[in-house]
């Protein structure tokens, strides 16, 4: 937990982890666990029209569609048998199908993809790359009708305490550099932006990219605050990036699209960034798919009632309820959290006292958004104060004096407004 | 999945900055605590029992309110102590206790809870008190009347109501360094015009209370004392002896930087700020009372939402759609 300077009268300055601050040199390998479970983000809340069932033999590396209609698809990141598919919950009510694999001891890997590639043009593998390590999904990039005009590359974090595109940045410039033409190659895009932390410029300046460095002090590496830091134009609120043509990647899944590529095989581990207790930080390479219990018993991390665990860093990760919820695609980080470091949220009303205000790096009204949300006036909230142009770093919520969970309420008004919107609709 | 450990889950972040309202509270009673000494070294007992009776009153008349209203004991705060502890500072010492008693009702009870507690009063609760005491029994605020019996060794005639009465002439009977140092007869918690800057310097460092305000409020003070000083030397003191006087610094660092009376954005702060010193001035020099600090802040009070309005474009406004 970082405090409050004694003598503080601006905004909070939090740096980024550098790889220095990661215990140990290697990236630590976690053995393939005996159960996986994988997770795809389902669009709609139901489990009909299925193309899998429980008893069904699946390959390391196999492509598995998900619905006998659409596009949905999972890579089985290990060999065995189905046994369990359900659907399962996530943040603001995300829908999930999850599919739990018993793994054998043996990978044996699935070789579709590798001739597909090695078949026909490029494009054709496309949809066996949908989701790589560290993006859910690079169909957001591929634009055959309309490309994108600027990628950018993010080689810093989502949040403090992150080392794991920071590592890969170090670790695997020359992949990297490969990484990048295949990204060119495939998605046309003519300018690649390669955005680093001045501690990573030399690896940064083999990689090919136009190369931008950035202090790394939370929250400039998030997507809103690059737009305007490095192209200078800020996005508004009402565009997405695609209309802009913009589009981002991590750095660790440029790697992940050369692997796929190059060697032919599916990428199925993810580098994981553990916070422990004590705030250190160890780098590992797991299974995508391996349960959080089996992660924390190879660190010997131990958790106990009470404590929280987090997908994610301390100041925008999203809180899991159990150690057998297996790390995804997306997960950069898991924190542990000990329990006498959990900050209960107050419930006092804001007093005004502007440190939000002056911690927001996009300059929002928080205190006053903070009185309509407390009381569910999300369309008056996104009119006249701006709630959609919010970053979501959780800076207010971190320095708020009453402590009251701004962010959350920030996330819930977002949540609540397209559903208002339509409910009045469907009344008039 | 088995049955297992309970985790604690919300919602992001999972740190803070570990800062709190009651941690806020006792630094502005510790930057203000030279002061007070200073007051109760000069005047002794009565001013302790001022002191000590003003802050426990507002602490029971919260306690009071909370009990009445239902709410959760908000005591354990500050925000009552330092409401009591900033009107004892306003008071002169020989207030008598009945006084003490109702300016902490009106402060506590009229200037914040009836609004709904903490954070939801308009006015600063401190200078709505002074200011219902000011109006309603006009000699406990003189301090020439009420201090009529002490004699501390300087010049026992409060320096504003001098100006007012006597003209400018009285100006040479004080010294910046008995201002600094609190020689001259007044409240009891803010002549002691060092240990307010001090205090104030504290509270800026520390992130506690707003600088803007505070640098701006001290701006128009002296910025507008200095025109009326060159627009007629004969009949307006100087800057310097506005800036010292009276409710000037004790309204810059504690009384303006009051938090839900105050806006929050820059240039609205600024604009705040530097109106109220204004007013202050303006009160003091052309209008009818002696010191004009009080209603200057609770004036600009009253324009805090609209002067909040003007604010910073959030990030992606105000762009032209291609």
């Amino acid at each position: 937990m970082i405090k409050k300077p004694f003598f503080g009268l601006g905004k909070p300055k939090l740096k980024y982890s550098g790889v220095r601050n990661i215990e140990g040199k290697d990236l630590k390998e976690i053995p393939p666990p005996n159960r996986i479970t994988l997770m795809h983000k389902s669009p709609i809340d139901e489990l009909g029209d299925l193309a899998l069932s429980t008893g069904d033999e699946v390959k390391t590396g196999q492509r598995l569609n998900l619905r006998k209609t659409g596009e949905e698809c999972l890579t089985s990141t290990a060999t065995g048998t189905i046994i369990d598919i359900s659907l399962t919950t996530g943040y603001a009510g995300q829908s999930f199908i999850s599919v739990s694999i018993e793994a054998k001891s043996k990978d044996l890997w699935d070789n579709e993809f590798e001739k597909t590639e090695k078949d026909a043009a490029l494009e054709n593998a496309l949809p066996f790359l949908s989701s790589l390590p560290g993006i859910s999904d690079l169909s957001s990039l591929i634009k055959i009708d309309n490309p994108l005009n600027t990628i950018i590359i993010n080689g810093l974090d989502q949040d403090l305490l992150i080392a794991t595109n920071q590592i890969i940045v170090k670790t695997e410039a020359e992949n990297l550099a490969e990484g990048i033409e295949f990204l060119k190659k495939i998605t046309g895009v003519k300018r690649v932006i390669f955005v680093v932390p001045p501690s990573l410029i030399p690896e940064a300046n083999k990689s090919g990219a136009e190369v931008k460095v950035i202090e790394p002090l939370y929250p400039d590496a998030t997507p809103e605050l690059l737009i305007k830091e490095i192209l200078g134009n800020p996005v508004s609120p009402s565009q997405s990036f695609e209309d802009l043509g913009i589009g981002f990647i991590s750095a660790e899944a440029v790697v992940a699209l050369r692997t796929a590529v190059v060697e032919g095989k599916m990428p199925v581990t993810k580098v994981v960034t553990v916070i422990d207790k004590d705030n250190r930080l160890t780098a590992i390479r797991a299974r995508i798919g391996t349960p959080v219990s089996d992660i924390l018993n190879a660190l010997n991390i131990d958790v106990s009632e009470g404590d929280r665990l987090v997908f994610g860093g301390p100041m925008s990760g999203r809180g899991i309820y159990s150690v057998d919820m297996p790390i995804l695609t997306d997960t950069d980080a898991i924190m542990v959290q000990d329990k006498d470091q959990v900050i209960p949220v107050g419930n006092d009303p804001c007093i005004n006292c502007g440190e939000c205000v002056r911690a927001c790096p996009a300059k929002l009204p928080v205190n006053m958004l903070i009185r309509l949300l407390e009381n569910g006036l999300y369309e008056e909230a996104a009119q006249e104060y701006d709630l959609l142009s919010c970053v979501e770093c959780g800076l207010c919520s971190y320095v708020c004096v009453m402590r009251i969970p701004i962010f959350h309420y920030i996330m819930l008004g977002k949540h609540e407004l397209p559903l208002t919107g339509s409910l009045e609709e469907s009344n008039g | 999945m088995d049955s297992q450990k309970l985790f604690v889950s919300s919602h992001a972040p999972y740190w803070h900055n570990m800062s709190s309202l009651s941690s806020k509270s006792y630094n502005i009673m510790l930057a203000a605590l030279p002061a007070v000494i200073m007051g109760i070294y000069q005047y002794g007992p009565p001013a302790l029992g001022v002191v000590a009776l003003s802050v426990s009153m507002a602490m029971i008349w919260e306690l009071i309110m909370n009990t009445v209203m239902k709410r959760p004991v908000s005591i354990g705060d500050g925000n009552a102590a330092v409401i009591g502890l900033l009107l004892s500072m306003l008071l002169p010492a020989t207030t008598p206790w009945w006084t003490v008693v109702i300016g902490t009702f009106l402060a506590v009870v009229v200037g914040k809870q009836i609004y709904g507690g903490i954070g939801c009063n308009p006015l600063n609760p401190t200078l709505v008190s002074i200011a219902i005491i000011t109006l309603s029994w006009k000699g406990l605020l003189d301090f020439d009347e009420t201090l009529v019996n002490y004699d501390l060794g300087f010049y026992m005639v409060y320096p504003l109501a001098a100006l007012k009465h006597l003209g400018t002439s009285v100006v040479s009977n004080y010294s910046v360094g008995d201002f600094l140092m609190g020689q001259y007869a007044g409240a009891i918690g803010s002549t002691f015009g060092l240990g307010l800057i001090i205090g104030g310097i504290y509270l800026i460092l520390r992130g506690m209370i707003r600088w803007e305000i505070s640098i701006a409020f001290l701006a128009g003070v002296f910025l507008t004392a200095f025109l009326f000083n060159i627009s007629d030397s004969e009949k307006y003191a100087g800057p310097l002896f506005h800036l010292l006087t009276g409710y000037t610094l004790i309204g810059a660092f504690f009384l303006a930087t009051e938090d839900s009376s105050s806006p929050v954005n820059f240039v609205p702060m600024l604009i705040y700020g530097a109106c109220a010193g204004f007013l202050t001035v303006l009160i003091r020099n052309i209008g009818a009372f002696v010191d004009g600090t009080v209603f200057a802040i609770l004036i600009m009070n009253v324009a805090n939402p609209l002067l909040d309005k003007i604010r910073p474009k959030p990030l992606g406004k105000g762009i032209k759609h291609a």
